[in-house]
């Protein structure tokens, strides 16, 4: 194919690429964002198929069946855990407004700038080569389309260069715009998942080209001689457990990963979708992967890494090769892009800025200058890196190096989200420990293998030593390279990061920090404040502004408090400032305003404990609140009947002079009736009130609850009378004397006596007044074969206002709640149950007094 | 103190054990010579995340 027809396909993709993603920017900013679907959010994770991937993956299936799978399973593996795991490090990064995972880690670990920058270097350091991979993909992908190329060219007339200057410029449009690093890229992960879809369909169809097009189905492809190669076991079988454990982690800790699956998601219900979503799309890529390889050794193709390209050239296919040229471009520029974004925050946060924090002045400029810079850097060091790398091994094999880098970020990360103990000097160890383990056992052999160390570094290992060989350190052997390098830095990391924070306890910085991250889902987590000290708020604010620009901090801090800041605003201030800086810098920033103190362990304890304390006695006031309205809007409703129909009569009475008198005496006898019942009303308003605030009066003495019965039975008797019911009492001989109030214990059976009027039958009603002792109580049980209480309504009505059943026609709808109240002032209980009688049967418990206070 | 785990983060945590087990020395014995398998033993991990996670109605 004519070269310039394929540069000139790349620039216009590259240029498509720029429009889409000004395009989903402007859309943002009209407020009709495109990337706050869950689909869009699931496609931008597929940035995790780079061009190492696209081509590599057939490649590693010529040479040996499924051994390219387990760089999916291992992904497909986090995402089952992406609903509650990435969950909590999406909320703590929306809630801190996290950056990067150095900003991540560090900021967990008491805001250091220390572990953050650790963490940036080891990232650099596994990124750069990274980057230079996907390069040389694309240059190599470029020989295969346009035909052989010649010897390199000098810099500037190689267009990898330009590539590279592209894409950095591409990244300082979209990833690199604002300040706040926090705050969403809309462009880039509308790119980026673009792209996904580029590269997934171009593969798609170039699969489906050659299985049917090509040959005459799978079956065929699968049965021809010399496409065994890729039915057989993986060739590095050993791995395949250190692969998937490596993949598991660098879906979430390789740092485009963590830019776009937690600071570029806007919503967490996202990760839903994503769990699935984004797995099943990888299994989609993969499908075509051992056909495609079967079919290039079928035919005798050379070079496996190139086979996606090659195949559609063989079959004469050229505008499908040059799509499948596209889709290895999409793979790679995605992956530098997001990379570059990610990586160069991470640097200009918590590698240059932390030099430059002393200086006076605004500094947002500087910040995003620094930022673009870093992202210019980044690629010409990955430009320059491909240049000298060339065809190194130590290129080829980067990308499992690089994941192996990241995957040392494991225990800092876990141990930020799940215990409370991890401290800064444990992430700090571990994760060195596992750096340098890493270096020395998979970084250096393959530096040592590309021929820039003496070959002897690796056998017989250095000065001759045999347990220091990098791949059989300490002797261990039977271990392929990579699960042996994985082996001794994951394990030894995990193992220093425990005991080194084991070893202190956390200082109150640590534990507030932990406290912050660990209980991340827990309500009362935000309602905590660490901070002591004293703050003004306009230092605050100033501070603010040399970042975010003067207009800008003057909106945060509208409404807030003026004068002395508390310590949220301090918070707050802070966390404005990390979405900026970063949480390191942003600490140093705001410590280098206000007067601190100290926080010791103690206060950690107490602040917890005041948040939850403050927060449980909110949702109590609310809920208190919400009864009072309630209780309100019941009474003025029960108000307002007996008002309705005394001012109906009394109006008739008004209109009508000529009424007979016979007529005129009753509408007057309903209106005392229905006085009676708002005076009653009233009062047992009024009764409740006083009870339930505690003050009514109480004048307890000796009661005998025979005699109470008694009282209260002779003034029920009338109200039975009238509806023709029996009464019937049972009181056992001789009990015991209670501690009470005798009117109020009179009341109690007396309103219980009353109910069981309303309710029976008119003219057969049953009602049974029982008195007995039970164990230490004595039992009073009123019993009636009215139509009873369903079980379900048995607490219901000892609520206000709230009378049981259809059934009931009058009745204030207090009288039992009254009741209810008196009993357990009284120390005792009372409740529900079916009655030998056929009805309800109300039973009330009274403790007796304890034999020591039996009265003489 | 610590809000009880929900239904759907504990069969996420099965899930995620029982794959972990599944995609190691178990399809490492099929995938000589029987990829359809793995592949579809790969689709079935991934119906079940989708049918846990989209059934779940916690907002937490």
């Amino acid at each position: 194919m004519a070269p310039a027809l394929v540069i000139g396909t790349a620039f216009a993709y590259l240029l498509a690429l720029f429009a889409l993603a000004a395009w989903a920017d402007r859309r943002a900013a009209a407020g009709r964002s495109l990337i706050g679907r869950p689909w869009v959010y699931t496609l931008s994770l597929g940035v995790y198929c780079s061009a190492w991937t696209y081509f590599g993956s057939v490649g590693r299936a010529a040479a040996g069946g499924l051994g390219f799978l387990p760089i999916y399973l291992g992904p497909t593996l986090a995402m089952v855990l992406a609903w509650t795991l990435v969950r909590r490090i999406v909320r703590v990064a929306r809630r801190y407004r996290i950056t990067s995972i150095a900003d991540f880690i560090g900021s967990r670990y008491g805001a250091s700038r220390t572990l953050a920058g650790a963490v940036t270097l080891l990232a650099l350091v596994g990124v750069v080569p990274y980057v230079a991979l996907q390069l040389k993909a694309i240059a190599s992908a470029y020989a295969v389309v346009a035909g052989a190329r010649a010897a390199a060219p000098a810099w500037w007339a190689d267009g990898m260069f330009w590539v590279a200057l592209v894409l950095a410029g591409f990244t300082i449009a979209f990833g690199a715009r604002g300040l706040d690093a926090s705050e969403r890229h809309e462009g880039l992960v509308a790119a980026i998942a673009a792209e996904s879809v580029v590269k997934l369909l171009a593969f798609v169809a170039v699969g489906a080209f050659v299985v049917w097009g090509m040959f005459d189905g799978p079956a065929d492809l699968f049965a021809r001689p010399g496409a065994a190669p890729a039915l057989q076991a993986p060739a590095d079988g050993g791995a395949w457990f250190a692969l998937v454990a490596l993949s598991m982690f660098s879906v979430l800790l390789l740092p485009r990963q963590f830019q776009v699956m937690v600071v570029e998601n806007v919503d967490e219900g996202h990760l839903r979708r994503a769990g699935w979503g984004f797995p099943a799309y990888l299994l989609a890529i993969n499908v075509f992967v051992l056909p495609l390889a079967a079919a290039g050794l079928a035919l005798g193709l050379p070079d496996p890494e190139t086979y996606v390209l090659a195949l559609p050239l063989a079959g004469g296919a050229k505008t499908l090769a040059l799509l499948a040229f596209v889709g290895g471009l999409s793979a790679a520029t995605g992956m530098v892009v997001v990379e570059a974004t990610a990586v160069a925050t991470m640097v200009c946060n918590d590698l240059v800025l932390p030099l430059l924090l002393g200086r006076g002045g605004a500094l947002g400029g500087l910040v995003l200058a620094i930022r673009r810079a870093a992202i210019v850097v980044l690629l010409l060091l990955g430009y320059a890196y491909f240049r000298i790398a060339g065809e190194a091994y130590a290129l080829a094999s980067i990308g499992l190096i690089s994941f192996a880098a990241v995957a040392q970020f494991a225990p800092a990360l876990l141990g930020a989200l799940y215990w409370k103990g991890g401290t800064r000097a444990g992430a700090l160890a571990g994760l060195g420990t596992g750096a340098l383990l890493w270096a020395y056992t998979l970084m250096l052999p393959s530096i040592a293998r590309s021929g820039w160390l003496p070959a002897g570094f690796v056998e017989p290992g250095p000065f001759g030593l045999a347990w220091l060989r990098p791949e059989h350190l300490f002797g261990l052997q039977g271990l392929d390279n990579l699960s042996h390098a994985l082996f001794w830095s994951l394990g030894l990391n995990a193992a220093v990061f425990v005991a080194v924070s084991l070893a202190r306890p956390p200082s109150a910085r640590e534990a507030a920090r932990a406290l912050q991250f660990v209980d991340v889902l827990e309500p009362a987590a935000g309602e905590r404040v660490f901070w002591r000290g004293r703050a003004r708020a306009a230092d605050l604010q100033a501070l603010v502004a040399r970042f975010v620009g003067a207009e800008r901090a003057a909106a945060l801090f509208a409404g807030r408090p003026q004068g002395f800041a508390d310590g949220r605003l301090v918070q707050f201030a802070e966390t404005q400032l990390a979405g900026a800086v970063g949480a390191a810098s942003a600490r140093a920033l705001v410590a280098s305003v206000v007067e601190e103190q100290a926080l010791a362990p103690a206060d950690i304890a107490r602040i917890v404990e005041e948040a939850n304390t403050l927060r449980q006695a909110n949702a109590k006031l609310e809920s208190l609140d919400r009864l009072k309205d309630d209780f309100i809007s019941s009474v003025t409703h029960e108000l307002r009947t007996p008002l309705t129909s005394i001012r109906a009569v009394a109006e008739l009475l008004r209109d009508e002079p000529e009424m007979a008198a016979p007529e005129r005496a009753r509408f007057v006898a309903i209106v005392v009736d229905e006085s009676e019942r708002l005076s009653r009303l009233v009062n047992q308003v009024l009764d409740l009130a006083k009870i339930e605030s505690g003050q009514a009066e109480w004048r307890d003495g000796d009661v005998d609850l025979r005699e109470a019965a008694r009282q209260a039975a002779r003034s029920a008797g009338a109200l039975l009378r009238e509806r023709g019911a029996v009464l019937e009492v049972r009181a056992d001989e001789a009990l015991p004397p209670l501690r009470a109030d005798a009117d109020r214990l009179q009341q109690v059976l007396l309103n219980l006596l009353g109910n069981a009027a309303k309710f029976v039958p008119e003219g057969r009603g049953r009602v049974r007044l029982s008195l007995w002792r039970e164990g230490g109580e004595l039992r009073a049980a009123v019993d009636d074969n009215g139509p009873g209480v369903p079980a379900a309504e048995r607490e219901l009505v000892f609520e206000k206002f709230r009378q049981g059943g259809a059934t009931r026609a009058q009745g204030t709808g207090l009288g039992l709640p009254i009741s209810r109240r008196i009993v357990e002032h009284l120390g005792g209980r009372i409740w529900i149950e079916d009655s030998t009688l056929g009805g309800a049967r109300f039973v009330v418990g009274l403790p007796l007094p304890r034999p020591q206070e039996t009265p003489r | 103190m610590k809000p009880p785990r929900s239904p759907a983060a504990q069969r996420l945590l099965a899930l995620f054990v029982g794959a972990a087990l599944l995609f190691d020395f178990p399809l490492l014995g099929l995938a000589r010579g029987r990829a359809l398998a793995v592949f579809a033993a790969w689709a079935v991990v991934i119906a079940l995340v989708a049918w846990i996670v989209e059934r779940d109605d916690d907002r937490r």
